[in-house]
């Protein structure tokens, strides 16, 4: 490579930490949405990263279905605490003791949807002005037109069609009370770079992400763990097998595939491998066409 | 690995969504998941054979309407190259999105119809990337199926654009290849249809063209976007100055001018994200720099190699393109962006407008509506430190905001 170039790493790790320090700088009072899932792993690892020596000048946000693997929350308490990072969580079964949502009922009940108001709800108790996410532009192909700098309403709502354009490093935070954001500086990785670069930066992850052996059973296609949050159908069998996940998010809707990637470097190999994408493990997507982008619109990460 | 950004800019008829779906399906980037979601939709919709523009066109109002309504960003990678390409709609009404997709580009693909030839489509869209500095054109004439993959066609549109081409500036090279998108001739695979083209596909050029970045690494510019201050016991008196260098090479001991004070130092240390020290730091690395003296320094101010000083004035000329619904009031006030720095602005004079069907300047145009492109004098409230935007795209760049919405009206180049 020539000299003063820099490989396609190091460009996605300059440009997201550009976004991380730019989100400091114009806004009041932001927070890192931190959920356990590997790209929030990243975008937390970044954050230390791009205000050293100091400390992340935010906190980090979690909004807890409470339908969680252990290991999740056992890692993200460890993390947060090697960071030295302040941890504010919002709990959906506050949201739901509260009146404020409906717990779905039925077998394909989930709280996935319900994290919206949740979120919400948190934002404005602690008067967040920016939240940080780990979205990515290749996840789905709503997420493909959304900004760095992505503007939501007084409701919290994302206008797709009324996006502020963005060129060049110039991001306009500018914002009237009530008004937020959703910054992604993770934009313009893929989900290969994300494990090349976890992979790089030696990043410890939760064992959930490695081969190992579990109680799942099948679901629409999915593999599903078998836990007390999931209620099975009769014509559903709990088998024992060796799986990992690609994502990890609420239990209710992270299937997990068969694998035997124990390391990084199988994981990696597996990806390139995969002629899945790892949202087609998520059922949350599979609800309809546009759901990604519906489920946007009212305020989803 | 190396990373290349690319836009494309075309119309749905010239069949940009199928060139793009196509680059993905060849190079094996969509997944089984994303093309049978294709198919299905494809079925339910009626259409004769699997549409890939579905897989680019990804909000409801597209899929309803059939058309591209804003930029989106696509991934893919080969052995070679990883890619990042802008996906721009080509209707005249959404120059802005194009203006938006060029910006972060190094290369525009420019999507000719071969039944229709060099049209004022073809123009804005080079007109566009150019004004936008993308030195480097290539010409994908499609739809060579349809006129029998005949060479004359073919050479003699990219006669008519060569012709065309003469009058844009600075063009580093330009590389026409005719194409089917839709049934993939020389998209991934050279086609045994057009014997006679002796040119790379579109992909192997895509993966081997050196376009150099659009980077300066000449003059030197880091504008200061956060300071770091730990206050603990361990950095005491540490003071740092985060951001990303706009420009130039900068190495610890250089000297260097602090503006707008103007005061001199010396730069002690640079240190990448977490903390390694490095010897030299460079466009576009986010580094932290240490100074040997303690100076009054905040966002917004930027450090330049001594020697070398920017551009200095609270009068600028640019070419902008007007993004919002509101046209640009004469004598307007805005909030203009310009590298990590905020001030006011107010329009002076709009000299001219150009007309992006022919090119041609209109001069004594009232006010440019969205859309427009045109040229104006603006006068900044506080000094801007700036090059050219040919010289320096970050440095040379800024964004008008109305105050009152907060929206982004506006894009600019200093001339």
């Amino acid at each position: 490579m020539p000299h003063y170039q820099l490989d396609h790493l190091d460009q996605l790790e300059a440009e997201a930490i550009f976004v991380l320090r730019e989100t400091a700088a114009q806004f009041q009072n932001p927070a890192l949405l931190f959920s356990g899932g590997k790209d929030s792993i990243v975008m937390a690892h970044l954050a230390a990263k791009a205000f050293w020596p100091a400390k992340i000048p935010f906190p980090l946000l979690h909004i807890d279905t409470g339908h969680n693997f252990a290991e999740t929350i056992a890692y993200r308490d460890s993390f947060t605490e090697e960071l030295g990072a302040r941890l504010v969580v919002g709990h959906v079964q506050d949201s739901i003791d509260k009146g404020r949502v409906k717990e779905e009922k039925g077998p394909y009940a989930s709280r996935n949807a319900l994290q919206s108001v949740t979120l919400l709800d948190t934002i404005e108790e602690h008067k967040f002005t920016a939240c940080l996410g780990g979205g990515r532009r290749d996840e789905e192909k709503a997420r493909a037109k959304e900004r760095f700098f992505s503007h939501r309403d007084d409701f919290g709502q994302w206008d797709p069609k009324n996006q502020r354009p963005e060129l060049w490093n110039l991001f306009n935070g500018r914002h009237h009370p009530g008004e937020h954001f959703r910054i992604f500086p993770l934009s313009n990785f893929t989900e290969m770079d994300i494990w090349m670069y976890l992979r790089r930066e030696a990043v410890a992850l939760p064992p959930l992400y490695f081969a190992h052996q579990r109680e799942v059973f099948a679901r629409h296609g999915s593999l599903l763990a078998v836990t007390e949050h999931i209620t099975l159908l009769e014509t559903e069998k709990p088998e024992r097998k060796t799986v990992r996940f690609r994502t990890i998010g609420d239990v209710t809707c992270t299937g997990a595939v068969e694998s035997n990637a124990a390391t990084l470097d199988d994981v990696i190999a597996e990806v390139a491998a995969a002629r899945q994408t790892e949202r087609g493990t998520r059922a949350d997507d599979k609800r309809s066409e546009t759901a990604m982008e519906d489920r946007k619109k009212e305020g989803y990460f | 690995m190396d990373l290349l950004r690319f836009a494309t800019a075309g119309s749905v008829d010239d069949g940009k969504s199928t060139l793009i779906g196509r680059l993905l399906y060849d190079s094996k980037s969509i997944f089984e998941d994303q093309l049978s979601a294709v198919e299905e939709s494809s079925r339910r919709r009626g259409d004769a054979v699997v549409n890939l523009a579905l897989l680019t066109d990804g909000l409801r109002a597209e899929r309803e309407q059939g058309i591209t309504i804003d930029v989106a960003y696509r991934y893919f990678a080969t052995p070679r190259r990883k890619f990042i390409i802008a996906d721009t709609p080509g209707h005249i009404q959404y120059t802005r999105n194009m203006v938006t997709g060029a910006s972060t580009a190094d290369l525009a693909i420019i999507l000719i119809d071969a039944r229709k030839g060099v049209i004022e489509q073809t123009k804005r869209h080079s007109f566009v990337a150019n004004l936008l500095k993308i030195r480097h054109l290539t010409v994908a004439v499609n739809k060579m199926d349809l006129v029998d993959y005949d060479e004359g066609v073919f050479h003699r549109i990219v006669q008519d654009f060569h012709a065309f081409a003469s009058r844009l500036d600075d063009i580093a090279e330009i590389t026409a290849i005719p194409v089917s998108a839709l049934n993939g001739d020389n998209v991934v695979d050279k086609s045994d249809k057009m014997p006679w083209f002796k040119g790379p596909s579109l992909l192997y050029h895509l993966e081997t063209v050196y376009t150099g970045g659009t980077e300066n690494h000449v003059d030197a510019r880091f504008p200061v976007q956060w300071i770091i201050r730990p206050q603990s016991h361990e950095h005491h008196d540490f003071r740092g100055y985060a951001g990303r260098v706009a420009g130039g090479v900068f190495k610890p001991g250089d000297t260097v001018s602090v503006l707008p004070s103007g005061f001199s130092t010396t730069v002690e240390k640079i240190y990448l994200p977490g903390g390694r020290e490095i010897a030299e730091a460079f466009a576009p690395q986010s580094v932290v720099m240490t100074l040997k003296d303690e100076i009054d320094i905040s966002r917004g101010d930027m450090l330049v190699k001594t020697n070398n000083p920017p551009n200095k004035g609270q009068d600028v000329e640019a070419m902008v393109c007007w993004f919002s619904q509101k046209p640009m009031e004469a004598r307007g006030k805005y909030l203009l962006r310009h590298t990590t720095k905020e001030t006011k602005a107010i329009v002076q004079e709009l000299r001219y407008q150009v007309d992006i069907e022919t090119l041609h300047k209109k001069e004594g145009v009232p006010t440019l509506a969205m859309n427009d492109i045109g040229r104006v004098s603006l006068r900044t409230a506080t000094p801007l430190f700036y090059d050219s935007y040919r010289r320096n795209r970050l440095t040379g760049s800024f964004i008008l905001v109305d105050p009152g919405t907060h929206e982004t009206v506006a894009a600019g180049m200093i001339v």
